[in-house]
């Protein structure tokens, strides 16, 4: 006989059952960490298009960069679900403040775990873990978006090293990075794509903010300009060569962002009942209208198969293993659910809902974002498309 | 020194609690359970004592079903060294804490019992009073700030009238309020290390304490909803109603 039980509208298929003690804790002590130290500072941040480094530090402390890594390097030898947690938690606050988090950690500290020699690890991934070091991530650059593989930057072999030319765009983190891994097509290996971490300071290195972005405020971006910058033969990443290296880790960046964008979605969701529980028109609340509902159900049903579809993947990549392309499925599905609802909150509150006061439109605006990077919600469609079919559209 | 730190598991403070159908009690099914908040100050006090070097171990134990482990897991991933779990599925009043308390003090012999001053679910504030008077050990309860010196340690409490200052020989307790600190939130690496822990399970019988209820509860119900008040035209209305309720002079 089936047991009965009571819907929870915050967990409607009880995902907190499916997760084990240490994930509920990890969950909890991010969620505590996440609504204590970022809620209270987000929409000043965001207003000001300010971003705190001290952010870095911060989340160090509480053990939240490089989760996944092994504990000599400062990682936590958590599993993927808890990883996703985190993501999850820190993006029901912010988007631009999981970014940060998203980038330290698949972008800059998996690399340079995964493809990198020891003495590059203990050079940069303790200082990394903890915050007193940040870093950032170049691929994208201004004439190769979804086709990375078209990249213009240029490694040189030189005596004793490399002479690295070319110029990267829309890179999080970089005004503020001392760390900088890069991807750049190297003569000496064929003109395959190799990464190199870089360091701040480097002569012909510069990294200039991008102003005036009306989305991911609280988050810090830049471009990377790299002119005739000198490398040691040791800024070479030893163990990756070809497009693999950037999209092993941005595999495990989008496999967070499925999470975060949820936990995004489920601000939204809770904002836009509340409101419609408090707001009286017509003598009743809103939230007691049909339109309403069904918004809200609609809501309540895609952040709940986002939530259990990621937690799927994250059983897989701590288990028997996953495919890319259900990391394609998870992203594509739930950032854009999650702009959906956001926008849906949006519309929910009413003419309050352009107020930063209620939070919708900032996480609404931000999820445009995240709609487009690490890998637009069409390129990802071409990504399954190609597995399904076995035909690349690209 | 030893610190010794009962935790309890109980309803979430952020959860609205319900009453079940047949008000025999609070409904806890598929319901976010965490450590007492007052618990947690108690831990972190812990703690602190013994990062200024004035305690060399911090145990957490609770009095609970197998899911107070978790609870447990909880002191241990803040910094706790070990935790012991007296485990039962039995409703357990203060008393029956209070004495099993007494006879884990009696094993660990702590210089210091640090523990909230109530828990939010049965508001009861009994159990600190109850070991203290079982161990014949001095307390100070509703503690604001603590000092430990050597072979004492010196409470201020929060009153009604402000703050009273007391000293008390070791070993004593000490029950925790709100202001007394701010929790730390547990690091995901010490998370992970908590794991690694000692936590020991133990049953009442273990202790040889009988843990059966002195008390029955007859029914448990929802607090009335409160009716809308009136609103009233002017000042001298307002005062008028007032003097009708017999509030002020």
């Amino acid at each position: 006989m089936a047991v009965m039980t009571r819907f929870d509208w915050e967990d409607a298929l009880m995902l907190d059952q499916a997760l084990d003690d240490d994930e509920r804790m990890i969950a909890q002590a991010a969620r505590a960490f996440a609504q204590d130290r970022l809620q209270p500072r987000v929409l000043e941040a965001y207003e000001n298009e300010q971003t705190d480094p001290e952010i870095f530090r911060e989340m160090g402390r509480q053990g939240l960069l490089g989760i996944t890594l092994p504990e000599q390097y400062g990682g936590a030898n958590a599993s993927y679900v808890s990883y996703g947690l985190v993501a999850r938690e820190i993006e029901r606050v912010d988007s631009g403040y999981r970014s940060m988090m998203s980038v330290q950690s698949s972008l800059v500290m998996f690399p340079i775990f995964e493809y990198g020699s020891e003495e590059q690890r203990m050079r940069y991934l303790p200082g990394l873990a903890s915050g007193e070091l940040i870093g950032c991530f170049g691929l994208t650059e201004p004439d190769a978006g979804s086709d990375p593989g078209g990249m213009r930057t240029r490694a040189e072999k030189i005596d004793g090293g490399y002479r690295i030319n070319g110029s990267k765009t829309w890179i999080s983190n970089a005004p503020i990075a001392d760390v900088f891994v890069i991807w750049a097509k190297s003569d000496a290996h064929g003109g395959a794509i190799r990464g190199f971490v870089l360091e701040k300071g480097m002569a012909g290195l510069s990294a200039p903010q991008i102003k005036g972005k009306l989305s991911l405020r609280a988050s810090i971006t830049g471009m990377i300009a790299m002119d005739d910058v000198i490398v040691p033969e040791s800024a070479l990443l030893p163990n990756v060569e070809g497009l693999k290296g950037p999209f092993g880790c941005l595999n495990r960046a989008r496999y967070g962002i499925s999470w975060g964008a949820m936990g995004a979605a489920e601000f939204c969701y809770a904002a836009a009942r509340q409101y419609g529980l408090d707001r009286i028109q017509f003598g009743r609340p809103l939230a007691a209208t049909q339109l309403f509902q069904k918004k809200l159900a609609d809501m309540a049903t895609d952040i709940t198969l986002g939530l259990h579809a990621a937690l799927r993947v994250g059983r897989l990549m701590d288990g028997e293993g996953f495919a890319p392309e259900m990391i394609s499925m998870i992203k594509r599905n739930n950032v854009g659910k999650a702009l959906d609802i956001a926008r849906m909150a949006r519309d929910m509150h009413g003419g309050n809902g352009i107020s930063s006061e209620y939070g919708v439109i900032r996480h609404m605006i931000n999820l445009e974002t995240v709609n487009t990077y690490e890998g637009t919600h069409d390129v990802h469609a071409l990504i399954l498309g190609r597995a399904i079919t076995g035909l690349a559209a690209f | 020194m030893k610190i010794l730190v009962p935790v309890k598991r109980v309803i979430d403070y952020n959860v609205k609690p319900r009453v079940k159908a047949d008000g025999s009690g609070v409904d806890l099914a598929n319901v976010k359970m965490s450590m007492n908040p007052f618990d947690e100050i108690a831990v972190e006090e812990a703690l602190r004592i013994k990062e200024a070097g004035n305690a060399e171990e911090v145990i957490a134990v609770s009095v609970g079903p197998a899911k107070a482990a978790e609870t447990l897991r909880t002191a241990l991933a803040m910094g706790a060294d070990r935790a012991i779990l007296i485990e039962t599925d039995e409703t357990v009043e203060p008393l029956a804490v209070a004495k099993l308390l007494a006879k884990v003090a009696a094993e660990e012999n702590p210089g210091l019992i640090l523990l909230g001053k109530q828990a939010i679910d049965d508001d009861s504030n009994q159990t600190g009073q109850m070991l203290a008077a079982l161990l014949g050990w001095g307390q100070a309860t509703f503690a604001n700030t603590v000092t430990v010196e050597a072979g004492s340690i010196t409470v201020a409490r929060d009153v009604d009238g402000g703050l009273q200052t007391v000293k008390l020989n070791t070993p004593a307790i000490v029950t925790t309020d709100l202001r007394l600190n701010e929790p730390r939130y547990a690091s995901l690496p010490n998370i992970m290390k908590a794991k690694k822990k000692p936590l020991d399970t133990k049953t009442p019988g273990d202790y040889g304490v009988d843990i059966t209820p002195r008390l029955t509860t007859l029914k448990v119900a929802e607090p009335p909803v409160r009716s809308a008040g009136i609103k009233v035209a002017d000042v001298d209305a307002l005062v008028e109603k007032l003097k009708v309720l017999g509030v002020g002079a």
